[in-house]
C-alpha cells in the first residue's frame, strides 16, 4: 500500500502546479520531451490531416459520382489524388501509428520514457513541419500569384513525370522535400522505439514476456529502417536530378524510369506492412481482453510477425507486373506475394482461436476488431487475386486495385485504429468514450465502408482505370460510382460521430479509473492519465500478463509459462 | 485533475531465481539502428551505381579518368585503428593517450577528405567530368559525395570530442559514449571499403 501513498503524494504536488496560465501550457507542450505528450501530439496532428485528406477524398467522390462531371478541373483532380495519397500515407498513417507506439510502448514495458526523449521530440517536430510544408505548396509552389499548384504527380511520382521538363515550378519539390523530411522523422522515431524496447524494459520483462503489441512495434520499427531509408535515398536522387542536372531517372541521357519504380516500391510495399503491423498490434491486445482469454499461440504470433517482416521485403515488384519484368522475375514475385499470406493466415486463425470459447464482451473496441477481422480477410483474398500476374495484367491500375488497397487501409487499419481509440482513450484522457455513440459510429461507418469499397471493385472489373477525372456516360460505370460516392458520405457521417464522441467524452465522459476494461498489461497498472513519470516504483513482471498475476495471486500465469 | 490516485501497487520485490537484470547500453543499440538505416541508404546508391556501370551515352568513362585513391584509403582505414585505441585508452583512464589517438583520428580523416577533394578537383577541372556530364558522373559524385558527407559529419563529432578532451572534459565514464561514436566511424570506414570496391575496382 505504500506505493499508492507515494503515487498520491507526488501526484498531489503535480496537480497543484496544474493551475498555470494558458501561455505556460502551450510552452509546456511545445517543449515537452515526455513520450505521452509527444504521442498525443502525433495522434492529434494525424487526425487533423485525416480530416484534410478525407475532405480531398470527398471532393474526388463528388467529381466521380456522375459521368461528365465538371465539379473540379482535371488539374485540380490530379492534385487531389496526389495530396490525398501522400497525406494519408505519410501524414496520417505513419504519425498516428507512431503516436500510439510512443504512448503505449514505454508504458507496456514498464519504462518511464523512451530511450531518447529529445530525439523523440525532434522526430515529431520534423514530421509535423514536413506535413505543413506539403500543404504550403498550395500557396508557395509557384509564388503567391499562382495559388493552387500543389504536387500533381501521383503519390508514387513515377519518372519521367517528375523531371523538370514535365513538372515545372516547385510543386514536385515540395512533395520531395516533405516526403524526405517525414522520412527523417520516421527513422528517428523508429530508432527510438527499437532502442526503447531493447534497453528500457522493466525487471523481468524478458523478450518472450513482452506484450504482442510491443513485439509488433519492434518488427514495424525495424522494417522502417530498411523501407523508409531507400525512399529517402531515392528522394535525394530526384532532387539531384531536378536541381543539379544529374541523370538518375532521365531517360534522355540513358537513365532508367523503371529504376525509380523499383526504388519507390522497395519502400512502397513494406510500407503497407509498416502500417498494418501496428493494426495487428492493437487487435492483439484488444481481442484477448474482450474474450477474457489469454492470446492463443503467443510464440506463433511472434514468429508470424517476424516472418511477415522478412517476407514483405521481397514482394515489391508485384506493383510492377505490367512493366514487363520477364517470366522469371514475375514468377518469383508472384510466389513471394502468395507466401506472405501464410503468416498472415496464422494470425487470423490465432485471433479466431482466442475468441473461440471466450466470454466475449461486445464493447465498441471489440466490435471494431471483429469488423477488422472480416474485412482484413476479404482484403487479403483480393490481394491473392492481384498477386497472380496474369490477373494483375488485366486489372493493374484499375479501380479494382484502388478498392483492394483501400480495403486494407480503411477496412483493416482504420477499423483497428478506431478500436484502439475506444480502448485506450480512457487511459489517455481518464474518461470513457460513449458506448452508444461508439456503436452508432461503428454501424454507420461499417455500412458506408461496404457501400464504398465493396462496390468500387465492380467498375474496376468493368475496366475503369484509376486517376481519371471523369468518364463518359455509356461505359456502365455511372451507377456503381454513384453508390461508391454515397457510401463516402455515409462514412463521413460516421467519422463525424466519432469526432463528436471524442470531444464530448473528454468533458462529459464517465470517469474511467485506472483499469476500466479489467485488462492485463502494465499501462493499466498506473493511473489514467498516467503521471509524468508513469510508475512511481518501476514494476517487476513474472509473466506475459502482470496484472492478471496481481489480481489472481492464487493462480498466476507465471506458473504456466 | 482526473488522475486516479488509486493506482495498483506493483510488486517491486525481485524474484531471487531471476538472473540480475542488465540490458544493453542504449547508445550502442541506437547507433546500431542508425547504421542499419544508413546502410539501406548506401545500398540504394550502390545499386544505382552498379546498375549504370557502362550505360553512359557519352564519355569520359571511369577507366579513362579514375585512379586508385591508395593514399586516402590507407588514411581512412588506419583512422579506424586509431579511434579504437582512443576508446581503449579512455576505458583504462589514460586521458592523455586518448587525446593523442583522437587527434590522430581527426588528422587521418582530414587527410582522406583532402585526397577526395584533390581527386574531385582533378576530375572537374582537368577532365571536365561533373554530375551533369553523364551517368558515370551522376552516380560517381552522388555515391562518393554521400560517403564524404558522412566523413564530414563524423569528423565534426570527433573534432568536438577532441576539443572537449583538450579542455580536460572527457573522463573515463564517457568511454561508452566515445565507443558509440567510434561505431559510427567504423561504419563510415566499412562503407568506404564497399565504395572502393564498387567504384574503383568493379566499375573500372
Amino acid at each position: 500500500m505504500s506505493t499508492t501513498q507515494v503515487v498520491e503524494g507526488i501526484d498531489g504536488t503535480l496537480t497543484a502546479q496544474k493551475g498555470s496560465p494558458p501561455r505556460n501550457v502551450i510552452y509546456e507542450w511545445l517543449t515537452t520531451v515526455d513520450h505521452k505528450k509527444i504521442g498525443i501530439m502525433y495522434i492529434a496532428y494525424a487526425l487533423i490531416f485525416l480530416l484534410v485528406a478525407g475532405v480531398e477524398a470527398m471532393v474526388m467522390r463528388i467529381q466521380l459520382a456522375v459521368p461528365n462531371n465538371h465539379f473540379v478541373s482535371p488539374q485540380v483532380f490530379n492534385q487531389l489524388f496526389t495530396m490525398h495519397g501522400t497525406t494519408m500515407v505519410f501524414f496520417v498513417g505513419m504519425p498516428i501509428l507512431f503516436g500510439f507506439g510512443n504512448y503505449l510502448v514505454p508504458l507496456m514495458i514498464g519504462a518511464r520514457d523512451m530511450a531518447f526523449p529529445r530525439l523523440n521530440a525532434f522526430s515529431f517536430w520534423v514530421s509535423a513541419f514536413a506535413g505543413l510544408m506539403l500543404y504550403f505548396s498550395y500557396v508557395g509552389a509557384s509564388g503567391l500569384y499562382a495559388a493552387g499548384s500543389a504536387p500533381d504527380v501521383g503519390w508514387f511520382a513515377y519518372a519521367p513525370l517528375t523531371a523538370k521538363v514535365f513538372s515545372p515550378g516547385h510543386s514536385t519539390d515540395y512533395w520531395t522535400l516533405a516526403v524526405f523530411l517525414s522520412g527523417i522523422g520516421s527513422i528517428g522515431t523508429a530508432l527510438n522505439i527499437v532502442t526503447t524496447i531493447i534497453c528500457m524494459r522493466c525487471k523481468g520483462m524478458k523478450m518472450y514476456r513482452m506484450p504482442l503489441l510491443v513485439w509488433l512495434y519492434l518488427v514495424m520499427a525495424s522494417l522502417v529502417f530498411v523501407t523508409v531509408s531507400p525512399l529517402t535515398a531515392a528522394q535525394v536522387m530526384l532532387t539531384f536530378d531536378r536541381y543539379l542536372g544529374s541523370h538518375f531517372f532521365d531517360t534522355q541521357a540513358g537513365g532508367s524510369a523503371v529504376l525509380w519504380m523499383h526504388f519507390f516500391w522497395i519502400f512502397g510495399h513494406p510500407e503497407v506492412y509498416v502500417l498494418v503491423l501496428p493494426a495487428f498490434a492493437f487487435v492483439n491486445e484488444i481481442i484477448p481482453v474482450f474474450s477474457r482469454k489469454a492470446i492463443f499461440g503467443y510464440p506463433a504470433m511472434v514468429a508470424a510477425s517476424v516472418g511477415i517482416g522478412f517476407i514483405s521485403l521481397s514482394v515489391w515488384a508485384h506493383h510492377m507486373f505490367t512493366v514487363g519484368l520477364g517470366a522469371a522475375a514475375n514468377t518469383f514475385f508472384v510466389f513471394a506475394t502468395m507466401v506472405i499470406s501464410v503468416p498472415t493466415g496464422i494470425k487470423i486463425f490465432n485471433w479466431l482461436a482466442t475468441i473461440w470459447g471466450g466470454k466475449v464482451i461486445f464493447a465498441t473496441p471489440m466490435i471494431f476488431c471483429i469488423g477488422f477481422l472480416f474485412q482484413f480477410l476479404v482484403a487479403g483474398l483480393t490481394g491473392i487475386m492481384l498477386a497472380a500476374a496474369p490477373f494483375d495484367w488485366q486489372l493493374g491500375n484499375s479501380y479494382f486495385v484502388v478498392a483492394h488497397f483501400h480495403y486494407v487501409l480503411v477496412g483493416a487499419i482504420l477499423f483497428a485504429l478506431f478500436a484502439a481509440f475506444y480502448y485506450w482513450y480512457p487511459k489517455i484522457t481518464g474518461r470513457m468514450m460513449s458506448e452508444t455513440l461508439g456503436k452508432w459510429h461503428f454501424w454507420i461507418f461499417m455500412i458506408g465502408f461496404h457501400l464504398t469499397f465493396d462496390f468500387m471493385h465492380i467498375p474496376g472489373l468493368l475496366g475503369m482505370p484509376r486517376r481519371i477525372y471523369t468518364y463518359e456516360a455509356n461505359r456502365g460505370w455511372g451507377e456503381w460510382n454513384l453508390i461508391v460516392s454515397i457510401g463516402a458520405v455515409v462514412q463521413a457521417i460516421g467519422l463525424l460521430i466519432f469526432v463528436y464522441n471524442m470531444v464530448h467524452s473528454y468533458f462529459r465522459g464517465k470517469v474511467a479509473g485506472h483499469d476500466p476494461w479489467d485488462a492485463w498489461t502494465l499501462e493499466w497498472a498506473t493511473s489514467s492519465p498516467p503521471p509524468d513519470y508513469n510508475f512511481a516504483i518501476l514494476p517487476t513482471v513474472k509473466s506475459r500478463r502482470p496484472l492478471w498475476d496481481l489480481k489472481h495471486p492464487e493462480d498466476p500465469d507465471s506458473d504456466y509459462e | 485533475m482526473m488522475r486516479d490516485a488509486d493506482a495498483i501497487a506493483i510488486d517491486e520485490t525481485l524474484d531471487p531465481s531471476e538472473t540480475p537484470w542488465t540490458l544493453p547500453y542504449r547508445g550502442t543499440v541506437g547507433m546500431a539502428c542508425l547504421i542499419v538505416a544508413e546502410s539501406a541508404i548506401f545500398i540504394i546508391f550502390v545499386v544505382a551505381y552498379i546498375f549504370y556501370i557502362g550505360k553512359s551515352l557519352t564519355g569520359p568513362t571511369p577507366a579513362q579518368v579514375l585512379e586508385l585513391p591508395i593514399f586516402g584509403t590507407v588514411c581512412l582505414l588506419s583512422s579506424s585503428i586509431t579511434v579504437h585505441y582512443a576508446v581503449a585508452a579512455l576505458r583504462k583512464g589514460k586521458l592523455r593517450a586518448c587525446t593523442v589517438w583522437l587527434a590522430g583520428t581527426v588528422l587521418l580523416g582530414s587527410l582522406f577528405l583532402a585526397s577526395t577533394a584533390r581527386e574531385w578537383y582533378h576530375l572537374i577541372h582537368d577532365e571536365g567530368l561533373t554530375i551533369q556530364t553523364n551517368l558515370f558522373g551522376t552516380t560517381y559524385y552522388s555515391l562518393v559525395g554521400l560517403h564524404a558527407t558522412h566523413v564530414v559529419v563524423g569528423l565534426i563529432m570527433l573534432a568536438l570530442v577532441l576539443g572537449f578532451s583538450l579542455f580536460g572534459l572527457v573522463r573515463e565514464e564517457h568511454a561508452e559514449k566515445l565507443e558509440t561514436l567510434s561505431l559510427y566511424w567504423h561504419f563510415v570506414d566499412a562503407v568506404w571499403v564497399v565504395v572502393f570496391t564498387v567504384v574503383y575496382v568493379l566499375g573500372r
